[in-house]
């Protein structure tokens, strides 16, 4: 027998209800009961970044993280990051540097590089580098992710 | 994951401490070492789980008469931004600076690091040579109590400590090291970002005519817990870390540690590392 919590949050600025099974992850809430499929479930111990949300506006990785302890707080996944301006931003430059190849990374690494420019506007490559340790990317070798999310830094910082 | 009975989410230390008098409880801070360690089958859910994040008391960090209080949910992005932290206990930032990755640091508690009592964790070394103290928080005549345990005394084995299944650790609290005190921290692991140590260093010291006063220093990952390194401490009190003095060090701090051979590194491996690493860290601490 396991204990259901009923949680209320907000979710890429809409409030949420919904009851839970304690033992759930906030991944699979997201990917199964609420069908935002974008948030990525990949090695599930919080080695690889594919499950980059933002709760409370900092990065987390969603794989750790119980659904229950969303209750009050704020979520955003990269569907709502994708909605604004600077997301947009980062999608143009992901797409005209090439840094996506097969893609399972990129939405992790999308909403850790929007974490990263709010908290840095303006950020050189050492700083985009220390920012996205925690997204592995097993494809591109990283140049074309820190050339996109340099472009990106810089378009933002001139807006 | 085994079935979960119950789930606390308490807003008060004293209604924490109360859910933990019941007894069967885990507590959950950050989430990223219960999440991953019961989805592994490697810690069993008691069938209480008490998310004690809602709990106002366990946050903040505050200096009180030259001692740094920090509460147990304080994470290590808020341990990076603190100004106290940096400036008066920079072998603490240091180590937060080396922890895991962004998104881990944005949930991981100083408390829950403390609590998980792994040999490696990255802010015990620090912790220890900072001679810092558990503040643990009970229940036990139905009056909150608060009990001190230095942190010397507090890892007991891999995982295993000295708070009782009815306390709750509150806060940390650190006496902030005299002034002129510097020090350094070293990791060693395979990448900078999200490795458990392979060995780790904290070493700190004063200068005072041109010789050591006050020497800390403390190992991680090469004993069944996170350790202070005191007869390493003995051979540089009061010497210059000259060629000589460093050689001494190196030979009693070797002569203090019990590495194991695992997947990271082999016993011989560690050795080697903690010798060259602790003449590295403190001839730097000299020259500071």
């Amino acid at each position: 027998m396991s204990a259901n919590c009923e949680i209320e949050f907000t979710l890429n600025g809409v409030v949420r209800r919904l009851t839970v099974p304690a033992q759930m992850s906030t991944l699979e809430m997201l990917r199964e009961r609420l069908g935002l499929r974008g948030t990525k479930y990949a090695c599930g111990e919080g080695e690889c970044g594919a499950c980059t949300i933002l709760v409370d506006g900092v990065t987390q990785n969603s794989c750790l993280m119980f659904a229950a302890d969303c209750d009050g707080r704020d979520l955003v996944t990269v569907e709502g990051v994708v909605a604004s301006g600077l997301g947009e931003r980062l999608r143009d430059a992901f797409v005209a540097s090439g840094a996506v190849q097969c893609g399972f990374c990129t939405p992790g690494l999308m909403v850790q590089a929007s974490h990263l420019i709010e908290q840095h506007p303006g950020a050189d490559e050492t700083t985009i580098r220390r920012g996205i340790e925690g997204n592995l990317c097993r494809c591109t070798g990283y140049r074309k992710i820190i050339d996109a999310i340099h472009e990106a830094a810089k378009a933002q910082a001139h807006e | 994951m085994n079935p979960i009975e119950s789930y606390r989410a308490p807003r008060s230390l004293d209604e924490a401490a109360e859910i933990l008098r019941t007894g069967n409880v885990t507590v959950l801070a950050g989430g990223t070492d219960v999440m991953p360690q019961a989805n592994a089958g490697r810690l069993r859910l008691q069938p209480v789980l008490m998310n004690v994040r809602r709990v106002a008391e366990l946050r903040g960090i505050a200096e009180e008469a030259g001692v740094a209080r920090i509460g147990a949910l304080t994470t290590m992005t808020e341990l990076l931004a603190s100004a106290l932290v940096r400036e008066r206990i920079g072998l603490l930032w240091q180590a937060c600076d080396h922890f895991a990755s962004d998104q881990i640091r944005n949930a991981a508690t100083l408390g829950g690091n403390v609590c998980n009592a792994s040999p490696a964790g990255d802010t015990l070394v620090p912790l220890l040579a900072l001679e810092a103290r558990a503040l643990l928080a009970s229940k036990p005549d139905g009056r909150l109590e608060m009990r001190r345990v230095p942190l010397e005394q507090f890892f007991t084995g891999p995982g295993r400590t000295a708070r009782k299944a009815s306390e709750l650790l509150a806060a940390i609290e650190i006496p902030l090291p005299p002034e002129g005190f510097a020090g350094e921290f070293y990791k060693h692991g395979a990448r900078p970002a999200l490795d458990i140590a392979t060995i780790s260093i904290a070493a700190g010291a004063r200068r005072e005519a041109g010789v050591l006063r006050g020497v800390r220093v403390a190992f991680g990952a090469v004993a069944p817990t996170p350790i202070r390194a005191r007869r390493t401490e003995a051979a540089l009190e009061g010497r210059a870390p000259d060629a000589a003095t460093l050689e001494a060090t190196a030979a009693a701090a070797e002569a203090e540690i019990h590495p194991i051979s695992d997947v990271r590194a082999s016993d011989w491996y560690r050795r080697e590392l903690v010798r060259n690493m602790l003449k590295r860290a403190m001839s730097h601490v000299g020259k500071l």
